[in-house]
């Protein structure tokens, strides 16, 4: 960019990679310029982590080269893509939980003297570069005690002590709050000004908008285009991602409450890791046909929330009553007769991975007689039943019933989750961050779902982080700040600054106000 | 056909057989290398005791002992092949004790103490009530079948109690079950030395057998032999293996095919996801250990009350193998309850083998447990083999078998590009 002709450093020439049954890469060419922040976007499942993979050594591709400053190079582990500068934040951090964050850095790349590690020279060039680059990092602390934005911050600092030039992130975004993430793109601008060249996986279209200077598209492991993004805007890149229009925006008619199903009065629950409350005597209702949306910075007691509402976590206060009757103290299943709960971490609560999908599918009704007699599981209705749910709900796996549900992509494994939740027909949905890490098309599917739902006349309780979600799919906000509800918004009469505000505990109405309805 | 071959190939319970059946070669050929070793440096065996111990190490079930040349000979042995599968009954139980604790995410390491519960309980129920055919009582009106009964159940109901302990404590005060197992096992081991000691049921009706306990035929209770005495003739075998396989097959019914091994398997494989599910993980864990307990118990009764066994309990010091030895057998079948009927017969056949090697040659008895356990501890690797064979595989030519199941042109995820045991450490530590 810089100078006239461009300058690339990596270059992946007609890259195809296959997997039994499947063209993870067909034909992709992918050229990285020194200097610019370059985006991969496609959807989950498009290509773009098996293209990372060949790139950092992890699969040979079948056909294509790669080349580095025009040399064509082969890489064949990732200790070669290291030994060429490259360097990889894993989606899915590689640290070592017990070590110091210091000990983690530098591991592998230890300068040592006789055999005796030199932690002096290399702590002096961490902190050279963590102030540098403003990256702030406590080196004597374990891993497991620091936060997951200074995690992530750990592993960059990892590349950046190995004198890293290229530097690419696996949907590094995924797993931050929006402060994190505000910083992590300036970080990534500066690393680019500076010469260095970064590839940049998500698909997240603001993201991708604010900080990438050029964006391939992938779909369906074919390349689509590359384009500049000052060239372009979010709605194209979203149509060339999925291959069709998307719509952006929810479309929903005004919400029709009617009577409430759930009432929780000085709710308080207690926290796992501090000595002070979660959740902090809160009090709300969600009444049926409407999207309650719990907004607020991660980490404000909205998951220790839901935890009490679901029974997943005992409550030490208050009361909860769904459909007349008093929860407080019902055991989950008796909860869930009248609940149903999509939950935040769908590999943790959501599914048995090990399970098959149509073992998942009945996780909460495999006990109800059509599934069961004396015992026994009726397989035949099991399937049966399983068939139906991933042909109504468009749920894609390699081997329908019996595919493996750790071997399906995140966005349909959460697909089956809202499938099996959706169709068990209860008063009160409970959906916490439904859409995280999945892909635009599969948002707007689950939007779509949701306020069918709502319409059908479910009460809806939405718990989110994403901005834009809570502000498009709610019919009222709650903000959680600190284990409280500091307010009530109106999403037609709001604004995202507003919404921040709160969010960030500057703004909050007064008890009587934020009682709301 | 090559194409249907590496289909095959990929399939996990495939390469899990394999896996099985390489460790255990390898058991076998370390074995024979201690066998030549041991031979060459010993002055008395020589190497034509070499070339037999090997022999005998592989084929010592059809051994037949020496023609009056002195040579080995070979055949249908029907005293080894019943004995085999006499010594197998008890393993197979203790095996499917171990691996249904493994499905449920547990690891029962108290069967040979669930086992020495089973054990008291059966021979005091199996001896204290008189039957009709008795020889210890006279008088006695009770029928000899009802009293097998009685004893089989009380083992099972007792190997239960014991198992469902570690459970409880698991379950309610989160304390690892592999310390209370291995606390419960001396428990036992004392308790039942003490609930022998000065206990009528010593057998004082034979000289020198004044550490035993009276073999269960002397009250006139011995599992029938169901015509396996006609098949293989001069050996110990009943219908104590029909009962274990009938129980193997059952177990594996209970855990494929009813709600409640779901629900076991459920919690096994994600307890978070189980109890959001709504399934009660604490009902569970105990209700696993306790099967497990009962199973290890219902071990002890077959072995007991064969009626040709006696129980030695003076000075009892140490815990029985068979308990023990379920570990090995549940690892080698991958925890899958049939291929545990498989498994335990070869470490039954194992233990025949070096009786033979014992008899027939002059490697002693002492080295011959040191070659057995070698091969059993080898076989044990078979878990390790088969991460070898998927990583070899993926090396070769990339795909495994988890990445051609991936959706509509997924690429692998993180947890299927690492090997399974990786996954499971991960999903362990975040309790």
């Amino acid at each position: 960019m810089k100078t006239v002709q461009p300058d690339n450093v990596i270059e992946m020439l007609h890259i195809t990679k296959e997997f039994p049954g499947i063209i993870a890469n067909d034909d992709i060419t992918l050229q990285l310029r020194r200097g610019e922040v370059h985006a991969l976007l496609g959807e989950n499942g498009a290509g773009k982590s098996t293209l990372m993979s060949v790139l950092f050594g992890l699969y040979q591709p079948e056909k294509g080269i790669i080349k580095k400053n025009g040399q064509e190079v082969k890489i064949n582990d990732p200790n070669d893509a290291t030994a060429l500068g490259i360097g990889m934040v894993h989606q899915h951090f590689k640290l070592i939980e017990v070590f110091t964050v210091l000990d983690n850095i530098i591991l592998g790349a230890e300068t040592t003297k006789m055999g005796f590690l030199q932690k002096k020279e290399a702590r002096k060039k961490v902190e050279a570069l963590s102030e540098k680059y403003g990256l702030k990092v406590d080196l004597d602390a374990k891993v497991e005690d620091i936060t997951v934005g200074m995690q992530q911050r750990v592993e960059i600092l990892k590349m950046l002590y190995r004198d890293n030039e290229i530097l690419i992130f696996d949907e590094p975004t995924a797993v931050l709050t929006p402060q994190e993430i505000d910083e992590l793109l300036i970080t990534m601008r500066a690393f680019a000004d500076e010469g260095k060249s970064i590839l940049f996986i998500s698909h997240k279209l603001n993201e991708i908008m604010q900080v990438a200077d050029r964006v391939t598209v992938l779909r369906k492991g074919k390349y689509v285009g590359t384009v500049d993004t000052k060239d372009t805007d979010k709605q194209s890149l979203s149509n060339m991602m999925v291959g069709r229009p998307v719509q952006l925006e929810v479309v929903k008619d005004e919400a029709k409450p009617t009577d409430t199903v759930l009432h929780v009065e000085n709710l308080t629950v207690p926290s796992a890791t501090h000595k002070r409350n979660a959740v902090n005597g809160v009090s709300f209702d969600v009444r049926a046909g409407e999207i309650v949306c719990i907004a607020g910075i991660d980490g404000n007691g909205q998951s220790e929330l839901v935890y009490g509402l679901t029974g997943l976590e005992k409550s030490s206060g208050g009361t909860v009553t769904l459909c007349g009757k008093d929860i407080s103290h019902a055991t989950i299943r008796q909860r869930g007769e009248n609940m149903s709960h999509i939950p935040e971490d769908r590999h943790k609560h959501g599914l048995i991975l090990d399970f098959t999908l149509e073992q998942n599918m009945v996780l909460q009704r495999f006990q109800e007689p059509q599934f069961q007699h004396f015992g026994f599981i009726n397989a035949p209705a099991v399937r049966e039943y399983s068939d139906r749910l991933i042909e109504q709900y468009d749920v894609r796996s390699g081997q329908g019933s019996i595919t493996t549900a750790r071997s399906m992509s995140g966005g349909n494994q959460q697909k089956a989750i809202i499938a099996r939740e959706l169709d068990r027909d209860k008063p009160l949905i409970m959906a916490v961050q439904p859409t995280r890490g999945l892909d635009v098309g599969a948002i707007e599917y689950i939007h779509g779902q949701l306020v069918a739902a709502r319409d059908a006349g479910h009460a809806v309780l939405l718990v989110s982080l994403e901005l834009d979600e809570v502000m498009s799919l709610s019919d009222r906000i709650l903000v959680m700040y600190e284990g409280e509800i500091v307010g009530e918004l109106d999403p037609k009469k709001t604004n995202v600054q507003e919404l921040g505000l709160y969010m960030a505990g500057a703004k909050r109405q007064t008890g009587k106000e934020a009682k709301g309805a | 056909m090559k194409e249907r071959l590496s289909n095959l190939y990929a399939k996990d319970g495939v390469k899990t057989v394999l896996s099985s059946i390489i460790s255990i070669i390898i058991g076998m050929v370390v074995g024979s290398i201690i066998i030549v070793i041991v031979g060459a440096c010993t002055s008395s065996l020589g190497i034509s005791s070499v070339g037999e111990g090997i022999q005998l190490v592989f084929g010592g079930l059809f051994s037949t002992g020496r023609d009056a040349a002195g040579n080995l000979t070979f055949g249908f042995n029907s005293t080894n092949l019943g004995n085999m599968l006499f010594r197998a009954f008890p393993l197979i139980m203790t095996g499917l004790s171990v691996a249904i604790a493994q499905k449920t995410g547990l690891f029962n390491i108290g069967a040979p103490g669930q086992y020495l519960m089973g054990t008291a309980a059966t021979l005091y129920v199996a001896l204290s009530i008189p039957t009709s055919t008795s020889t210890l009582y006279e008088g006695g009106t009770v029928p000899a079948w009802l009293v097998w009964l009685l004893a089989f159940l009380a083992g099972m109901l007792a190997g239960a109690i014991w198992g469902a302990i570690p459970g409880l404590v698991k379950a309610y005060l989160n304390i690892n079950e592999v310390l209370a197992c291995i606390m419960c096992n001396w428990i036992a081991a004392n308790l039942v030395t003490w609930m022998f000691d000065g206990s009528v049921l010593r057998n004082t009706l034979e000289s020198g057998k004044t550490g035993y306990i009276y073999k269960t035929s002397y009250n006139g209770v011995a599992t029938a032999k169901m015509g396996l005495d006609k098949i293989f003739p001069d050996s110990q075998v009943n219908g104590g293996i029909v009962i274990a396989i009938v129980m193997a097959i059952l177990v594996y019914i209970l855990m494929s095919k009813t709600t409640l091994g779901y629900q076991l398997k459920a919690c096994g494989s994600n307890r978070h996801a189980a109890r959001y599910a709504g399934i009660s993980d604490k009902r569970n864990i105990v209700l696993s250990m306790a099967i497990a307990g009962g199973l290890a118990g219902v071990g002890a009764s077959l072995y007991y009350l064969s009626g040709n066994t006696e129980f030695f309990w003076s000075t009892y010091q140490s815990l029985p193998d068979a308990g023990f030895n379920g570990i090995p057998v549940a690892l080698l079948a991958a925890n899958n309850p049939i291929g545990v009927i498989f498994t335990a017969m070869f470490m039954s056949m194992l233990d025949i083998c070096g009786l033979q090697l014992t008899n027939l040659t002059a490697y002693n008895e002492y080295i011959t447990d040191v070659i057995i356990a070698v091969i059993v501890y080898l076989s044990a690797f078979s878990l390790v083999i088969k991460q070898m064979l998927s990583s070899r595989k993926k090396h070769k030519d990339e795909p495994t078998a988890a990445t051609t199941t991936a959706a509509d042109a997924a690429p692998p995820t993180e947890e299927n590009i690492e090997p399974d045991a990786a996954v499971q450490q991960t999903e362990k530590g975040d309790d």
